[in-house]
């Protein structure tokens, strides 16, 4: 049986064998490694940290701090910087501690990095990977817990990609850190320790490639991240009844995979989207716009979509548990369609 | 530093005017109605632009602002195809989708004018922050309004570059209006080169229309980058001749006094006056420049004029290395 890794170790390879790969491959970010200027660490060659959570642990002592910067809190300065650096050749890696810190540097990527190979007129290339974390479960309350890739899916100019498994996210990280544009890399921070089976060689997961983790002929369930393993548990609960659901890993939110999803509605003729991002304007709203322009006449009921409410993320453990899309909710949307299934 | 050499004195005084008579013809054309969108003019600032873009080769990198235009053109750009990007025409920079306030061109080292106040500096300290990682002893050059100094870049961006010694040099351009805004009014400190010690940096307030005080204080400061000493922040005091942008009815602007002063000197003649003093240049060759800087926008603007706008398709193209 292969290696079996974490999710988070998945990331931290992915990174690994990237920089080991090309010498233009720096990682940027607060406390990615930690302690800079620390003298006992220095002596050691230690980092204090790896990033918040441990992602980059290790890197730092590998590859040294000219190639792992820990950065001033300063999320527009390192981000701008970032542009400026892929914009002249190099391939950066920013962390982005949390999604929720977008605001403090949102211009250096909407107006800046994602649009300047256009205004350019082609001249520019900005191949920059920017890391970050989403998702709630984790008791990290309102500013710490959001889901913020739909925001950035909706400008023209950069890729954004959900992986919701190690073996995912290895290969995605390889694939974004070698592409020429700008990729936004979300982890859900809750998956973090979730272990699978993973290769040690170096490869790609193709950017803008959707998965069916689950066939299926009765109803096509579209997840972003770990949406997926609700999307799984519904399924086995479906199967029980004798319904088959299709389930689609959809991996990539920018540009998300139509065909994949389409081709899976005309067989199944009924669509769920589990998104866990607030539901107004999020990529499952733009999921039902399309399915529903381009596919209308394959569609037995209504697209259906399960999502976060339209409010902030809450503290207390059981409004937090509330807030997220879970099996029952998607049980219960689910028996509209397939009432409508047994007539 | 290198003294100014009489082939350095020419190229100024072409590039001085070649900005001037640029803007000047914009400025009259943009009345006629053929340049779609906004401008905003950098005639009144030459000496700057000219004064630290002497010192650099293709190689340095610089950001640049919404005032754009002297800033090209000192780096370097091809004056037919900047007024066709002006003009929104297919031969342009930019394939004429960037305009005046994204003129940019990579391979002269000319990262962009910017339609963001403030958004040139971390730019600009990120294309440092390459020279370093790849040893080179290339610089980066951030030029900056008044304006933009009250942004959270600035300070960011400057102390990252002091922590890490980048090679950059921070140009600040202080014509004393953020748009309509006065620079007294918007900034904390007086001086804006007073910032610097806040982040262990050296800092100095120049006289930004006498070209050579900004060749001196900039070849310094390019000099000290180079060696990979850091970075210095240097405000240059100066005047727009123009309005923020076209069509600006300047009221705010005051009639008399220090800013009059300020408004009515001309460092493209007090250049000329002092080059040909210090026998830099010839009152023959300074002629010579003139005429051929006129001509040589006459040929930018019937290259522009007769040039095709940009096909449909090209609407499509470019948002994504393919």
């Amino acid at each position: 049986m292969a290696r079996r890794i974490t999710f988070m170790k998945a990331i931290n390879e992915g990174l690994d064998m990237a920089m080991e790969k090309d010498e233009r491959v720096i990682l940027l970010g607060e406390d990615i490694a930690g302690g800079a200027k620390v003298d006992h660490l220095a002596k050691q060659n230690e980092d204090a940290w790896g990033g918040v959570f441990g992602v980059t642990k290790g890197l730092m002592p590998k590859y040294g701090r000219e190639r792992v910067i820990d950065t001033p809190i300063s999320e527009m300065g390192y981000m701008g910087a970032s542009v400026g650096a892929a914009a002249t050749g190099l391939r950066p890696v920013p962390e982005l501690m949390f999604n929720d810190f977008i605001g403090f540097c949102l211009d250096t990527i909407l107006a800046q990095g994602s649009k300047m190979r256009y205004m350019f007129g082609g001249k520019a290339k900005i191949p920059m990977t920017i890391r970050t974390c989403h998702g709630a479960g984790a008791s990290a309350a309102a500013q710490h817990s959001g889901s913020y890739y739909g925001i950035l899916a909706s400008i023209p100019g950069i890729k954004v990609v959900v992986p919701s498994n190690p073996y995912d996210a290895k290969g995605l990280l390889i694939a974004a850190i070698e592409d020429d544009n700008v990729v936004v890399f979300s982890e859900d921070k809750t998956l973090y320790g979730l272990k699978d089976e993973v290769p040690e060689e170096y490869y790609k997961v193709e950017i803008g490639k959707a998965k069916i983790k689950r066939e299926g002929t009765d109803l096509t369930i579209v997840t972003i991240g770990k949406m997926l393993y609700v999307a799984l548990e519904v399924a086995e609960r479906l199967a029980k009844d004798g319904i088959e659901a299709e389930v689609i890993d959809l991996i990539t939110v920018a540009p998300w995979d139509q065909e994949t999803v389409i081709n899976s509605v005309k067989k199944t003729g009924r669509l769920i989207i589990i998104d866990e991002a607030n539901p107004h304007n999020n990529t499952a709203t733009d999921i039902a716009s399309v399915v529903g322009d381009q596919a209308f006449d394959y569609l037995d009921g209504p697209i259906k979509k399960v999502c976060a409410p339209n409010t902030p993320v809450p503290f207390a453990t059981n409004l937090e548990q509330l807030y997220l899309p879970n099996a029952d909710r998607v049980i219960e949307t689910a028996a509209e369609l397939i009432d409508d299934l047994k007539k | 530093m290198e003294k100014l050499s009489k082939e350095r004195a020419e190229w100024i005084y072409k590039k001085m005017n070649d900005i001037r008579n640029f803007e000047d013809e914009v400025h009259q054309i943009f009345s006629t109605g053929s340049i779609p969108g906004f401008v905003h003019l950098y005639a009144g600032e030459e000496a700057i632009a000219t004064g630290v873009c002497a010192h650099l080769t293709d190689k340095d990198y610089i950001t640049s602002t919404h005032r754009g235009h002297g800033h090209c053109i000192a780096k370097g750009c091809d004056l037919d195809k900047m007024m066709a990007e002006i003009y929104g025409k297919e031969t342009g920079l930019c394939k004429g989708k960037g305009g005046s306030m994204h003129i940019a061109d990579i391979d002269k080292g000319m990262l962009g004018a910017n339609g963001m106040v403030g958004g040139g500096f971390p730019i600009a300290i990120g294309a440092a922050l390459r020279n370093k990682y790849l040893k080179t002893d290339d610089v980066a050059v951030c030029f900056f309004g008044d304006g933009a100094a009250n942004e959270g870049t600035f300070h960011e961006s400057i102390n990252m570059a002091s922590i890490w010694k980048l090679p950059v040099v921070f140009v600040n351009e202080n014509n004393s209006y953020g748009e309509t805004t006065p620079q007294k009014y918007a900034s904390g400190s007086k001086r804006i080169a007073d910032r610097a010690s806040a982040y262990g940096i050296p800092g100095e307030t120049i006289d930004g229309k006498d070209l050579m005080a900004v060749y001196e204080a900039a070849g310094k400061a390019i000099d000290r980058a180079r060696k990979g000493e850091g970075p210095t922040l240097i405000e240059c005091i100066t005047y727009r001749n123009y309005g923020h942008f076209e069509g600006d009815e300047q009221k705010y602007k005051a009639k008399e006094g220090q800013e009059k002063d300020l408004a009515d000197r001309d460092s493209i003649p007090e250049f000329r006056e002092y080059a040909v003093a210090e026998k830099l240049l010839s009152a023959e060759k300074a002629d010579q420049i003139e005429q051929t800087s006129v001509e040589d926008i006459e040929h930018a603007i019937k290259f522009a004029e007769e040039s095709p706008i940009p096909k449909p398709e090209s609407l499509y193209e470019n948002v994504f290395v393919d």
